[in-house]
Formats: C-alpha cells, structure tokens, sequence
C-alpha cells in the first residue's frame, strides 16, 4: 500500500495512509501516515467505536491539507487498550500470524512467485 | 509493560525472527526508500471542502449480495461502490492480528460511513463513485508496475483530487 501512495503522490494526487504497521511503513517512506498503536486491521479505528473512527479520519484529513513535508507521521492519541500485552506474541509461535489454510495459500503464492522471478516475467 | 510493549511492534524485526525459526535462510526484503515523493495539498487548487476524495484499501472487499466466485489468481485491483453500505460489505483478509480484532466493522479499515457525514457536514465535496482494493504482495515489482499504475487510471477516470488510503 505504500508504494501505491508513492505512486499517486508522484503522479499528482496528494495522499494520506492509515496504518497500524509503524516500522514497515515508514521504512518504505510515505508522504503522509497516520499511525495508530492498534492490532493489524485497524487503521481507520477501534470497532464500532464511531467517534474514535472519525477522529482517526479527521486526523488524516487536516494532515491532508496541512504537511508541508513529505514524510510526515501523526500518531492517534489512542490506546488499544491500557494492558499492552497484546504486543507480545504478535508473530510468535503461540500466534502464528495467519491460520494454516492461509499458510499454505500465503507459501503457494511465495513459490510462484519466485517461479515467476527465475523466468524474469511478471 | 515491558520495554517493546511500551513502544510499537517492530513488525520487521518480528517477521524476520519468526521465519528464520521456520528455517527461512533469506529474510524478506521491505521496500524502503530514500526519497519521498510530494504533491503538496496547495497544487490541488481548491479548498478541502471542495474536493472528491479517493479511497483505497489492502482489505479484499467483497458484496454480502454477490454469489461467491473463484479469487482472481492474479489477484489485480478491483473496485467498488462507494454508495454501497457498509453493511453490504465484508472483508476477506486473512492477514490481520486474529488474535487481538476481528474485521467485523468495515468503518475500520475502509471508513465510507465517515466521509459520506463529512461530505454532508461540508468537510469533504465528495467521495469517488467508487473504492479501489489492492492486495498486499510479496511481488513489489507487480505492486509498483501494475496495481500502482492501475489505481492512478482509475482516480484520475474518477477526478479524484486526493486519497486515503487505508493498509490492513
């Protein structure tokens, strides 16, 4: 996703992008990025938490109009929750990061993928 | 807390860590860049309140009233209604903390509900007829030479003036 906000950012279109992924994002480098310290899948806010979502939106849209710098980061001012621990076992083996039918879809891509690569096509 | 609890999840370092104890010799390689590209809001030429919003998410969208069909393996940009409600939407990621959230409330991650108050609180002119989803690749050489490309021909069919996009 953030090389498609690169994309349309060259190309003319002014962006911003939510995410929850803070290192991934601005390691590749966006214009604009709102991060919230949330779990993956919740970029634009809390569930069903209405005024956190339009907050996070508003957030975006006043950074919209007023970075004047490429690589801007506004961070929300929320908490997923006040007990952290969800943090700690993101990626570990007590919770493997996708189920193991999206395992074996997610390696099958891979290979193809790298199939793809050893012919040099797309 | 501990001092990594304290701060955000270093999903690099977790994600190469993780597949290096799977027996991964060679770690993903993250894009990264020096430069960042910049189109500054003033260039767009008209007050926010004027403007028609594109919107843009990696979350597989689907219609609740569509009969399923087989996944594009090509997995290419699609698009949708954005008039559609949210309620006729649902995600088919699988690639999410499953552990923390769920996907239930499309306003998280695809926020239509909120930009149609803003366009009817003067906010926002409008929201582009409709939302483009891209999947997340391992490939970034098919995100940077044909789903990027692809999503740019849309917004400027669409008139899109500026883009939110939102990343799962």
């Amino acid at each position: 996703m953030s090389l498609a906000a690169r994309h349309l950012e060259a190309n003319g279109i002014p962006t911003v992008l939510f995410g929850c992924a803070r290192d991934i994002v601005e390691y590749c480098a966006v214009p604009r990025f709102v991060f919230s310290d949330f779990p993956l899948g919740n970029p634009t806010g809390k569930p069903y938490d209405l005024d956190m979502q339009r907050a996070v939106l508003s957030l975006g849209l006043d950074l919209l109009v007023s970075a004047s710098a490429p690589g801007t980061t506004v961070v929300t001012p929320y908490e997923w929750s006040a007990d952290h621990s969800w943090k700690d076992e993101v990626f570990s083996k007590a919770q493997p990061f996708l189920d193991p039918e999206a395992t074996r879809t997610w390696l099958e891509r891979k290979e193809k993928y790298r199939a793809v690569k050893r012919t040099r096509t797309i | 807390m501990s001092d990594e609890t304290a701060s955000h999840v270093r999903y690099i370092d977790k994600t190469r860590a993780y597949y290096q104890a799977e027996g991964y010799a060679k770690s993903y390689e993250w894009a990264h860049f020096d430069d960042i590209p910049f189109t500054p809001f003033a260039s767009v030429g008209r007050a926010l309140s004027r403007c028609r919003v594109g919107v843009v998410t990696t979350a597989e969208m689907a219609r609740r009233d569509a009969e399923a069909g087989s996944d594009d393996t090509r997995r290419l940009v699609y698009s949708l209604p954005t008039d559609l409600p949210v309620e006729q939407l649902y995600s088919k990621k699988a690639s999410y903390d499953r552990y923390a959230t769920s996907l239930d409330d499309v306003d998280c991650y695809l926020p239509l509900t909120h930009l149609h108050s803003f366009i009817a609180a003067g906010r926002i002119g409008a929201v582009a007829p409709r939302f483009q989803a891209i999947y997340s690749e391992y490939n970034q050489h098919k995100t940077l030479i044909v789903d990027a490309p692809e999503i740019l021909k849309q917004m400027r069919e669409d008139r899109v003036d500026v883009a939110v996009l939102a990343a799962v």
